[in-house]
């Protein structure tokens, strides 16, 4: 049986190794997960998982610094692509943090700050464990309950233009997309690598399915 | 629909073992912190918390390897704390598998530190640990004073304008820690809980002083803390997660079972 490769996209930003360890964790024998920086493994791999923390500028700095804007790109077209978390966000047009910062325009749409209420208790980071509510049937979803929770943390979210393409929704003050989908790609706002057995099955599926 | 409240498990490690004897049935090496870890997240433990109070920079490094160890087999996230002094320090913690680094005196002689800290590896990694001890006499209006070494030496910093202090620079959360109450099983300080929480907007993490599972609902609903954290109450098997969760909930607080 031919090997599955599954490459985690690598720029310097966040925790890969959680992201690589939780995938390995459900691996079907004979898919190999790869933490790469590499184009042309990126090129060469199966499906895509593509994370990410912290602020949008640096991301897209290190993106460019390591020469991943273009296969990111090209991955989000073909093959089973799946963002986390930063990696959702930079995917958009642009984003409102930092002052303002172009993103990879892959979904157009734009990337905002929680603006809650003054005398809100609610706290901004958004952190800790929030309910998806799955507003799309996708493969992905298999197995995970309607309104299962999932680990958060990030201070904007994202608001695609299509809103069609919204496939999971969160409550913190205001009701935001949590999730996206079209086509080959998924992306997510929670982290599933943090996310105990919810996240470990989201990964289950994304390893087993063929972008549609 | 909404964020559920925390409960966070907490640790001590020296050596890279689970000290402080905890009490778990089934568990033949109640000092394998993957053991320990997977319990807490098998009974539904938000995060985990790791204080390490290894005595020397040699011996960190088997910390290290044990955060590599949990983190590849517990999937939750997992902070670390204790003698996290330099950016290096929190680089190689993450590398390993820390999702966030509690500082706590290197704040305190360097606050620039923090600032430095959030802007390499962003807020959300960021906890800033703050021990307080109340300071006013009674019958004057309550003061809380940053005290360092276990307690032992005061700062004179005031409580609540460090905790903005800290926000200010960039830190994503508190863990607050009321040495009045810590080790006493008498619950939270409530009121120095309370006044944090309400003059920041980074969720503040309750701690010292839980002895019973009521302790915990008062630091969320009297306290308004996002989060509580706990040792003893679960390391001797008085009660588990589960338990805690469920009379939280019967309390009206949002929880993740």
């Amino acid at each position: 049986m031919d090997q599955k490769l599954v490459a985690v996209i690598d720029y310097g930003m966040g925790n890969l190794r959680s992201v690589a360890k939780a995938a390995e964790h459900v691996a079907p024998k004979h898919t190999r997960i790869l933490v790469t920086h590499k184009p042309e493994e990126i090129e060469a791999a199966d499906a895509i998982i593509f994370p990410g923390q912290g602020a949008a500028k640096a991301c897209m700095k290190a993106l460019l610094n390591t020469g991943m804007i273009h296969p990111v790109q090209k991955a989000t077209q073909e093959k089973p692509f799946l963002g986390i978390c930063m990696g959702l966000q930079v995917l958009m047009s642009h984003s409102t943090e930092n002052e303002g910062v172009a993103c990879l325009n892959v979904v157009p749409g734009e990337v905002k700050q929680f603006e809650l209420d003054n005398n809100t208790s609610l706290k901004v980071p958004h952190m800790g464990w929030n309910q998806i509510q799955q507003t799309q049937e996708h493969p992905l979803w298999h197995n995970i309950p309607q309104n299962s929770r999932f680990y958060f943390v990030h201070s904007y979210y994202v608001q695609p233009n299509n809103q069609a393409i919204i496939a999971g929704t969160t409550t913190h003050g205001i009701t935001f997309p949590s999730v996206l989908s079209h086509n080959n790609l998924f992306a997510i706002q929670a982290h599933p690598e943090k996310s105990a057995d919810h996240g470990l099955t989201l990964f289950q599926n994304f390893l087993q399915w063929n972008g549609q | 629909m909404s964020l559920a409240k925390r409960i966070i498990p907490c640790l001590d490690v020296d050596n890279g073992r689970v000290v402080k004897g905890i009490q778990f049935v089934n568990i033949r090496d109640a000092g394998n912190p993957v053991e320990v870890a997977k319990r807490y997240d098998e009974q539904g433990a938000d995060e985990i918390t790791f204080l390490d109070i290894t005595a020397t920079a040699h011996d960190r490094s088997t910390t290290v390897h044990m955060v590599e160890e949990v983190a590849s087999q517990v999937f939750i996230p997992l902070t670390v704390g204790g003698g996290i002094r330099t950016v290096e320090d929190i680089r190689t913690m993450l590398n390993a598998g820390a999702d966030k680094v509690a500082i706590n005196s290197a704040a305190i002689f360097n606050p620039g530190f923090v600032q430095e800290a959030c802007d390499a590896f962003g807020s959300q990694c960021i906890v800033v640990a703050i021990d307080a001890k109340k300071t006013s006499p009674k019958d004057e209006a309550n003061r809380w004073e940053i005290f360092t070494h276990g307690g032992r030496k005061e700062t004179g910093i005031d409580a609540i304008e460090w905790a903005q202090k800290m926000e200010t620079l960039g830190a994503g959360e508190i863990l607050l820690t009321s040495m009045d109450k810590d080790g006493t099983k008498n619950g939270f300080d409530l009121e120095l809980t309370q006044a944090v929480a309400d003059s920041i907007k980074i969720p503040v993490i309750a701690s010292g002083g839980v002895g019973k599972l009521e302790h915990l609902s008062d630091g969320i609903l009297k306290g308004h803390a996002e989060a509580t954290l706990a040792a003893s109450i679960f390391h001797f098997g008085q009660h588990t997660i589960q338990e805690a969760k469920e009379a939280m909930q019967a309390q009206g607080i949002e929880v993740r079972l």
